[in-house]
């Protein structure tokens, strides 16, 4: 039998704002399976989000809601997940939202720790806005602010959750669709903060100033340039030239916030 | 059985203010000079079971209380005018989203860094017009040690029972002076909680009209699932650009709180039955006033004054009627003339302002009041 989505989006808020050929849908998808298959009660997990197109994945979810300001939804998240660390708390967004505006907040949310999963749609550009140059548009890539090159050079997302400290870093692609819950699964289950990146795709504003012709070639392009972690570690570095690292990333076993915030109650109860 | 008397700084009544309203929630990001109230905080959260944060900056520690009032927390923020400048966004977004919470700011010289150290009453037009878009403002100016303890208590109470930021802004002058202060027993002072929803989580909408114009707020984890957002939104809370929807929700938030200028507008009146000259003053400024007045008194002028205790909403109809009955007001502000342009507002040309504007750092004296006073005629 066919997976019921239906249980968990809300009525009437479909038809989604993503354009057609847009991953975000697909990430959706994946985040709904996620939670059916840990059994998150929805009146118990909160999903809050930025600015941006990714940012609206939360409106279509039948959970506590939380569509925040450009790039805060790692601080609200933080306030939501301190005030009530029993609450199960996803955030989503995209790389703009994420890493530029509200970059301070993602590496902050990384360093502390704090146990909530942040699912990252990196579709290389500010896609709401018209397709402007984001922290991760490629070196020498087009975007609307970037008529002859981006000169620019781009974060790696993932690599940036590791070194502030994420300890749960994962990385698949919309084309990937199977394996997008997967992942996040494993985020959700993971005591401390996790991040999931998905390659994604915006053929609407990156496509077509990047020389993509169709959303066909977009997706092919995330499948060929995927591979598995396990397959990496049998390939030369010549073989991994122009390759992304996919699946489960690092992960390390660390204090969770809330749990040491809980140690200072009661320290200071103790008093 | 006597009460308990202790001896504190503005900042600390603050911290025990929030602390006896309920507030379990507190974030926040170090700056001079209000940091003593994250730091106290930082003390007695924990004991009650509370939570302090002290988050990666200003914007941080404003969406970290938002979100922590959203899953219920009564919360708090300080901060000081640099810092007021980066949560004006999120400031916004609480007016919006219809989130209660307090924020403590302690007025330092500006603009930008401006004098960290040194007293100003600059902030009080930032409270209300320093986010973008037509919203509600409620903020609180005491004058005393004690009385910021109090108007702490009152911000909570009014953020909770209209659903909406406040703030309360001390100069700095009140936020590091040290005077006694009695505390009140518990259940002496109304502690306020927010409506919460009487209908079934299926049935809930957090923005529901029918409810009157502040709609109750169920918590995050509590039950009901509800979306929120910085759009312009519906009763259900998703997203609308219907022009009717988004006038009509427009104008009820900032009806919620002007509809009810009576009873959140709060402001002494000192030796005004007879004055023709009248002080308009508020902070620290306002202890300056009283000791010209008094001086005055002793000389025969008949001076008085009108101390604002609530800055916004503005005492329109009290300054108005003043306007009709006096020679002159004499408005003196560690700022170039806000709260005297909004007197003027009031007045409607019926009695003349006379301002006394410092802006160097230094604190008004009664002296330079009493002058005026005798230029009034």
């Amino acid at each position: 039998m066919a997976f019921d989505y239906d249980k968990y989006i809300r009525p009437g808020k479909l038809p989604h704002i993503w354009c057609p050929g847009c991953g975000h849908g697909i990430v959706m998808k994946g985040l709904i399976r996620a939670m059916d298959t840990l059994g998150l009660k929805k009146e118990n997990t909160a999903i809050v989000s930025g600015i941006g197109c990714a940012s609206r994945l939360p409106g279509y979810i039948d959970c506590c809601t939380l569509h925040t300001a450009h790039g805060r939804a790692a601080a609200f998240a933080t306030g939501v997940k301190l005030a009530k660390p029993e609450m199960n708390v996803i955030l989503c967004g995209g790389d703009g939202d994420g890493t530029a505006i509200g970059g301070n907040h993602f590496i902050h949310a990384c360093r502390r720790n704090i146990d909530m999963t942040y699912i990252i749609m990196n579709n290389y550009i500010y896609g709401m806005t018209g397709g402007q140059f984001s922290p991760a548009t490629p070196t020498g890539h087009k975007a609307s602010t970037t008529p002859y090159g981006n000169p620019d050079p781009c974060f790696d997302i993932a690599k940036l959750a590791i070194g502030a400290g994420a300890t749960f870093v994962a990385r698949g692609t919309a084309f990937h669709a199977n394996q997008i819950d997967k992942l996040i699964v494993e985020a959700i289950q993971h005591k401390g903060f996790s991040v999931v990146e998905i390659l994604d795709d915006c053929p609407t504003t990156y496509g077509r100033r990047n020389k993509y012709k169709s959303v066909i070639e977009m997706m092919n392009r995330l499948k060929e340039v995927a591979v598995p972690v396990k397959a990496a570690e049998k390939m030369t570095a010549e073989q991994l030239q122009g390759k992304i690292l996919t699946g489960v990333l690092y992960k390390e076993e660390k204090p969770e916030y809330t749990a040491e915030y809980a140690k200072v109650i009661e320290r200071a109860q103790a008093k | 059985m006597s009460k308990k008397v202790a001896f504190l700084q503005g900042n600390e009544a603050a911290a025990h203010g929030a602390l006896y309203a309920g507030c379990n929630f507190f974030g926040g990001y170090p700056i001079t000079p209000s940091t003593e109230v994250a730091e106290v905080m930082s003390v007695e959260l924990p004991k009650i079971g509370g939570k302090f944060v002290q988050m990666e900056d200003e914007i941080g520690a404003m969406a970290a209380i938002l979100g922590a009032s959203l899953a219920g927390s009564k919360v708090l923020t300080s901060t000081s005018g640099p810092g007021l400048s980066l949560k004006q966004e999120l400031i916004g977004y609480g007016c919006i989203a219809e989130i209660p919470c307090v924020v403590y700011n302690v007025m330092r010289g500006g603009p930008s860094t401006g004098m960290p150290t040194g007293p100003s009453q600059s902030d009080v037009m930032a409270a209300k017009w320093g986010t973008h878009g037509d919203h509600p403002a409620i903020c609180l100016v005491p004058a005393s040690v004690q009385e910021t303890y109090e108007e702490v208590i009152r911000a909570f109470n009014l953020s909770e029972k209209y659903r909406t930021p406040v703030m309360v802004m001390p100069d700095e002058i009140v936020a590091h002076m040290r005077e006694r202060i009695v505390f009140p027993e518990q259940g002496e002072v109304e502690v306020v909680s927010r409506k919460s929803p009487s209908v079934s989580p299926e049935q809930y909408k957090p923005y529901d009209t029918s409810f009157g114009d502040v709609p109750p707020l169920a918590s995050f984890g509590s039950g009901y699932k509800f979306h929120v957002t910085g759009l312009n939104k519906m009763q259900d809370g998703f997203p609308t650009t219907k022009a009717e929807i988004v006038q009509a929700e427009e104008e009820r938030q900032v009806r919620k709180v002007e509809a009810n200028a009576d009873d959140i507008v709060t402001f002494e009146e000192y030796q005004l039955d007879d004055a023709d000259v009248v002080v308009i003053a508020y902070g620290s400024t306002s202890r300056s006033a009283r000791y010209a007045v008094n001086a005055a008194r002793e000389q025969g002028l008949k001076a008085g004054m009108f101390r604002i205790k609530t800055f916004w909403p503005f005492p329109d109809k009290q300054i108005k009627a003043l306007a009709g009955k006096v020679k002159g007001f004499i408005v003196p502000e560690m700022n170039l003339g806000m709260c005297a342009n909004e007197v003027e507002r009031c007045a409607q040309g019926k009695a003349p302002i006379h301002g006394i504007f410092r802006v160097d750092g230094e604190p008004i004296n009664p002296d330079q009041i009493l002058d005026k006073m005798k230029e009034v005629k």
